[in-house]
């Protein structure tokens, strides 16, 4: 007893303090992609490179080959740095993690070349554009910090569905209940079955076999329910695509409210989604569900 | 080495085998005539039995546009000459029948039926499914070349076949594939009578990606990042492990600097892991305090990782002819290194301390459980599950590669086989893995961290291999004309271990089988893959 006592007073509190302080990733580290289209050239030794299909490149339609358009999918990306090795004068990977959004239209960043009259492609024109990263750790912190606040009345239930990930995502799921990320603090539990949750939260590109029991347990959960996709596979499938072990991503089973992108995404990247989907949860979900 | 062998086998059942050509020093192919394959079950025994073979996995491969034929691979590891004995038998194309080994060798059973489900070889006598669920058509065979990836198969009628115990007072309880906790999908059918559980059954393949056939084709440098995400835990070694057979099947010389790296970092992963698990059992048996220790002091070291790697998982560092970075090149991070190690080794064995001083954990933990040693050996347990039960195979030290053949360590072994026993073994490899960091801190060598490739030589295989923190991680590849992958083969340790946990609830009670699971820590997804 004695031991516990003495061992608890000399560690401490080693709870963090996001979202108030966000911990920056330290160098090295590999975070969103980006690609300096005035350097690019779209030769395509990125997309090339690249493991899942994050990044292509491809002739805008089959009669215009004087065109290209290269394609970035955060949604895909597995964050392994591949594409900065294969073209470090144009792509840089960098500290940004907090990338989930409500949209998946808005992990897409697409831009067109033109063949210019030496034969080299130019790059021409924006044709969709990912949000840029947030300003600043503190400032979305603080953001954050407030809408909790608004929100603190209601006490959010997660219930977390494996549907055939590797296990890195459940790694940095489980890791938010360590002292260090302590998501219980802003009143979200994990609980034990869908019938007690409000968020489903889910990763995995939904194999063949999860498929049925993916629907089972999204039927299972009382309305107003969320669905947050954790991970590239529960995305879009990420590196095991769609095949006929693999569904290739959550929404292709059930409504997706909120895509975080990583493989896995860190602690603080899920505790950002989560975060974000519980600002919408009131706004629009209770209006339209049942 | 290999001649000793050969002469041995040739002796007892003539000249019935072929040995095929391999650049690999410890890799001996033989292949067995199509007239003895009635003889397979007999060599297999004898292996075994006489020659102190340990059976480390069963693979099937379609060669029919090669040779006309299947292969069944059956892998022996030769501990005593650090060799790799692989039995190569052919498997007509139309019959698709083999001998099945099973009565002699009940480790191989369930790599028979995973080849009965992917390839369509019956092993006779026939045995249940596995590897695929019973809506899955009958005569459709996932691993056979002519099955095009993205097809999408129809499900059909069908329902799992569960053993079932009969009596009075007999119940069962499902469990899942959707669990209570932040775990993988997989179904558990518990028979109990009252409390103790009688029977377990289990239902796995849930996690199934079809990553073994998502590879074939891929370059294999790409097929590292598929590696790493065969088993999140234990992305490293299995990414190791991919390289390691990429690497003997073109003969690659690492450098000693990615050899004391990669040493370094598998070593960071048995740390992370083995304490999360010790914080796991903890928590499982209701001790919250040192159960919140031991996961604060694992995200230590996942952030250590972070800070050495730049991911959390350590991925991204695998690559085929070493490593992609440095792990200690500037100051914060020797420091970060320097300090987590430290204070790591400290805060470690203050939570030991608290462990072995509270005599209710204690009397959870022991006697809880147990899985017997000679079930242990007859179901070809391994890892820390297999050391926990007196079976003493560690592949670091039974066929060294890395900077382990140069390294001061011993195998941690325990008897008893309990819950206990299996913290126990992590415990003390915990210890074992600091000392073993501190050597390694002390190896400066200025090497490049890559070795220069050469375009790919075709038309070679080899087994890569590794002792991960869960236990054994073998794959066995197949380099095509291309360059590419024909074949890989992955077998992640919780493939031969699940059978142990079935085995190792019987007769203890349900509350119990959460903690009786967490000192197994199996993989779903690696063994589904």
């Amino acid at each position: 007893m004695f031991k516990i006592l003495k061992q608890s007073i000399r560690t401490g509190i080693v709870t963090n303090s996001f979202p108030a302080v966000i911990g920056d990733p330290p160098d090295g580290f590999r975070g969103k992609p980006i690609i300096d289209y005035a350097r690019c050239t779209a030769c395509d030794k990125c997309a090339e490179a690249c493991p899942t299909t994050a990044i292509t490149v491809e002739a805008k339609a089959p009669a215009e080959s004087n065109q290209k358009i290269l394609s970035l999918n955060y949604g895909d990306c597995i964050f392994c740095g591949e594409c900065e090795v294969a073209c470090p004068e144009a792509i840089r990977l960098t500290e940004d993690f907090q990338l989930a959004t409500t949209e998946k239209s808005e992990l897409l960043s697409q831009a067109c070349f033109k063949e210019s009259k030496t034969g080299y492609f130019e790059f021409s024109e924006v044709v969709a554009q990912a949000p840029p990263a947030q300003q600043s750790a503190e400032e979305i912190g603080a953001a954050l910090k407030e809408k909790i606040d608004k929100l603190f009345g209601r006490s959010l239930h997660i219930r977390e569905v494996d549907a055939g990930s590797c296990n890195g995502c459940e790694v940095e799921i489980t890791a938010l209940s360590n002292p260090v990320y302590d998501i219980e603090r802003f009143g979200i539990h994990f609980v034990a079955s869908p019938r007690h949750a409000d968020m489903l939260l889910v990763t995995g590109p939904v194999t063949r076999n999860m498929e049925i029991a993916l629907r089972q347990t999204y039927e299972a959960t009382p309305g107003p329910k969320i669905v947050v996709a954790v991970g590239a596979c529960a995305i879009g499938g990420g590196i095991f695509g769609k095949s006929y072990a693999s569904c290739g991503g959550v929404d292709t089973v059930v409504p997706v409210d909120v895509y975080i992108p990583g493989c896995p995404p860190r602690p603080e990247a899920l505790l950002h989604g989560i975060l974000l989907a519980i600002d919408r949860y009131p706004a629009d979900r209770l209006s339209t569900e049942e | 080495m290999k001649q000793k062998y050969i002469q041995l086998l040739r002796t007892t059942w003539g000249n019935i085998f072929t040995e095929e050509i391999t650049p690999v020093a410890n890799e001996l192919y033989l292949t067995l005539e199509s007239g003895a394959l009635s003889k397979l079950p007999e060599i297999c025994s004898v292996l075994v039995k006489a020659l102190k073979a340990h059976f480390v996995m069963l693979l099937a491969n379609d060669e029919r546009e090669l040779h006309g034929k299947f292969f069944i691979y059956y892998v022996f590891s030769m501990t005593a000459d650090n060799l790799f004995l692989i039995l190569r038998v052919p498997v007509d194309a139309r019959e698709r029948e083999v001998p099945s080994i099973t009565a002699s060798l009940d480790s191989a059973t369930w790599f028979e039926r995973e080849v009965q489900d992917w390839f369509g070889i019956v092993p006779f006598p026939n045995i249940g499914k596995l590897a695929v669920h019973p809506d899955w058509p009958e005569d459709v065979y996932p691993m056979v070349k002519e099955f095009d990836l993205k097809r999408s198969v129809r499900r059909v009628k069908g329902s799992f076949d569960f053993k079932h115990v009969a009596g009075e007072g007999v119940f069962e309880i499902p469990v899942g594939p959707v669990h209570a906790g932040v775990i993988e999908p997989g179904h558990f059918r518990f028979s109990v009578a009252g409390e103790p559980i009688v029977n377990l059954d289990v239902q796995l393949f849930y996690a199934h990606k079809g990553t073994e056939k998502i590879a074939e084709g891929m370059n294999p440098h790409r097929a590292v990042f598929l590696a790493e995400r065969i088993s999140g835990d234990s992305s490293f070694s299995h990414a190791v492990a991919f390289c390691h057979a990429i690497e003997r099947t073109q003969q690659i010389e690492i450098p000693q600097r990615a050899l004391v790296i990669r040493t370094a970092l598998l070593e960071l992963e048995r740390i992370s892991n083995h304490i999360g698990d010790i914080g796991g059992v903890l928590l499982d048996v209701g001790f919250s305090i040192a159960a919140s220790r031991a996961f604060y002091l694992k995200e230590k070291f996942m952030h250590l990782n972070e800070i050495l790697t730049g991911s959390r998982l350590l991925r991204g560092m695998a690559a085929i002819g070493g490593v992609r970075r440095h792990i200690e090149d500037t100051l914060a991070k020797r420091e970060a290194m320097q300090e987590t190690l430290k204070d790591g080794q400290e805060a470690f064995e203050e939570l030991v301390d608290l462990l072995m001083s509270s005599s209710t954990v204690l009397d959870r933990l022991e006697s809880t459980g147990v899985l017997a040693h000679k079930d242990a050996y007859r179901l070809g347990i391994i890892g820390i599950a297999g050391r926990a039960s007196g079976i003493d195979r560690d592949l670091r030290r039974d066929h060294p590669h890395c900077a382990y053949p140069y390294l001061k360590f011993h195998s941690v072994l325990c008897n008893e086989g309990d819950v206990f026993a299996r913290v126990n073994v992590r415990i003390d490899e915990v210890r074992e893995s600091f000392r073993l960091l501190e050597q390694l801190r002390r190896q400066h060598v200025d090497e490049p961290i890559k070795a220069t490739l050469q375009s790919p030589a075709p038309d070679r295989c080899a087994l890569g291999y590794f002792e991960g923190w869960r236990g054994e991680i073998v794959h066995w590849v197949m380099i095509g004309k291309d360059g590419n992958i024909f074949r890989w083969k992955i077998t992640d340790p919780s493939f031969h271990n699940w059978r142990g946990l079935k085995l190792a609830v019987r007769h203890n009670i349900v509350p119990d089988f959460p903690v009786i699971n967490k000192s197994f820590n199996l993989s779903y997804s690696g063994n589904d893959r």
